[in-house]
């Protein structure tokens, strides 16, 4: 079964969703970030949706239950590059997504999540995070 | 004989009253006893072809004289008049045996399209519906003209008449819905135009998008400031999109509920909304509905939003004092 990668920036995780969201394979996303979030003591994830055209109820969920359990284990969520047309289909649902922080695009995520974390955690200010060797986990 | 019996119930079904008189004058007619023949397309049809030209004389002048300010010019009405009536003369001869005023046979669909054409284009041009009806109707004088001289007898003439009058009242009224259907479709495009053309979406600045709204908003106006506002915040990369509201003349639970969705939409897409032009009356309606409008920010003026836009974008909008302009000078 595929799954979708979690590459690791730093104190980042890296999540890009380049095939069709089914219902396993973000189950599968929700365990393995979770996971990896709490090994590497991620501060942030930021999950990049631009290649994503289709959602539906579950997945816009399933989008909230992962920032909600990021939060929890005291990660910022970061959702990039979502489509208007995913936008729209979202709002139709009901589903506005509240508590997760969205951006334009992975660049504008980036800053976001640097400068919250900046914030949360003042003695990481001096140094920028840096990717590890091989930047997949 | 058969024939002739038939036909004698069909019209006692068919029509209202006084045919009583006809059926008894045709009973006691010695000539319907004879079989002799009755009104039929064929003869309707043998008079649209052996006099066609004399037909369309009269017709054309009748046209001229009832004819106001219509624009059409002299070449194509005679071109237009001549084509319907070959058209009627094959749609008679197709159909059947008897003259029917139902023309949405078979044998009529070439007469129909003709008619539809030129209802278009006469509709294009401006003409009302009874002017394009009327030129249906005005074939009725030069061709009753033309039965009162071919057929002398009195019972055949009103029989004739009033197939015929039957007929081109179908067909007078297919002009005229025709032109009705050219008119909505018209109405129809105007409205998708005018809903296409009442939601431009500005670049005020780097970053900074405008969705001025003027007249009011419903669900389908909505759909479409909300596709073009998100296709231009991808398009441009702008992270706020200020929503002017000073357009819209009442604002409803509905219309706030729209408003709301488009922000939020934009939210998801990771680009702030601000709800600018809100006038006193509206800032009362709103509270008195008891709308929630969250955490959007709204301002009273256009002015004001883009200077929070301005600051959020890390711009800054310094006046030049006297002094520093003295200095440069």
């Amino acid at each position: 079964m595929d799954r979708i990668p979690i590459l690791r920036m730093g104190d980042f995780l890296l999540i890009t969703v380049q095939v069709d969201m089914h219902d396993r394979l973000a189950i599968s996303l929700q365990d393995d970030l979770t996971e990896q979030i709490v090994r590497y003591n991620a501060r942030g994830v930021l999950i990049d949706i631009s290649s994503l055209d289709v959602v539906d109820s579950f997945i816009g969920r399933m989008l909230g239950n992962i920032a909600a359990m990021s939060r929890v284990l005291d990660a910022q969520t970061v959702v990039v590059g979502m489509q208007p047309a995913v936008a729209i289909t979202l709002v139709e649902l009901g589903l506005s997504l509240p508590g997760i922080r969205t951006a334009l695009n992975v660049e504008r995520g980036m800053q976001i999540l640097r400068a919250e974390t900046a914030r949360n955690n003042p003695e990481l200010l001096e140094e920028e995070p840096v990717a590890g060797p091989d930047g997949m986990v | 004989m058969v024939r002739a019996s038939l036909y004698v119930w069909y019209h006692a079904d068919n029509c209202g009253p006084g045919y009583g008189i006809k059926i008894l004058l045709r009973d006691f007619s010695p000539k319907a006893k004879k079989g002799r023949p009755i009104v039929t397309n064929s003869a309707l049809s043998a008079i649209l072809r052996n006099n066609e030209s004399a037909l369309l004389n009269a017709w054309l002048s009748e046209q001229k004289s009832i004819r106001n300010r219509s624009s059409i010019s002299d070449a194509e009405l005679q071109q237009q008049s001549r084509e319907f009536l070959q058209l009627l003369q094959q749609a008679v001869t197709e159909s059947g045996d008897l003259v029917r005023g139902d023309i949405e046979t078979n044998a009529y669909r070439g007469l129909r399209r003709f008619l539809e054409e030129i209802t278009a284009s006469r509709t294009q041009q401006g003409a009302s519906p009874s002017e394009t009806a009327r030129f249906v109707f005005s074939f009725k004088t030069p061709l009753f003209a033309e039965i009162r001289s071919k057929m002398p007898d009195s019972v055949q003439q009103i029989e004739a008449f009033t197939d015929i009058t039957s007929l081109l009242d179908n067909l007078g009224l297919f002009v005229t819905e025709a032109h009705q259907k050219a008119r909505e479709s018209v109405i129809l495009r105007q409205q998708e135009e005018m809903l296409e053309l009442s939601t431009p979406v500005v670049k005020l600045w780097d970053g900074v998008l405008a969705l001025p709204i003027i007249g009011t908003l419903d669900s389908s106006r909505t759909q479409t400031i909300m596709e073009s506002l998100l296709e231009r915040i991808v398009e441009t990369g702008s992270e706020i999109a200020i929503i002017d509201i000073t357009g819209v003349p009442t604002v409803d639970t509905l219309t706030a509920q729209h408003l709301l969705k488009t922000v939020t939409a934009a939210r998801l897409m990771g680009a702030e909304c601000i709800i600018s032009g809100i006038r006193p009356q509206i800032a009362q309606t709103i509270v008195h509905l008891g709308v929630e409008l969250g955490d959007v920010i709204t301002k009273a003026s256009l002015a004001d939003a883009f200077r929070i836009a301005l600051q959020r974008s890390n711009y800054a909008i310094v006046k030049r004092t006297a002094t520093s302009s003295a200095a440069r000078a």
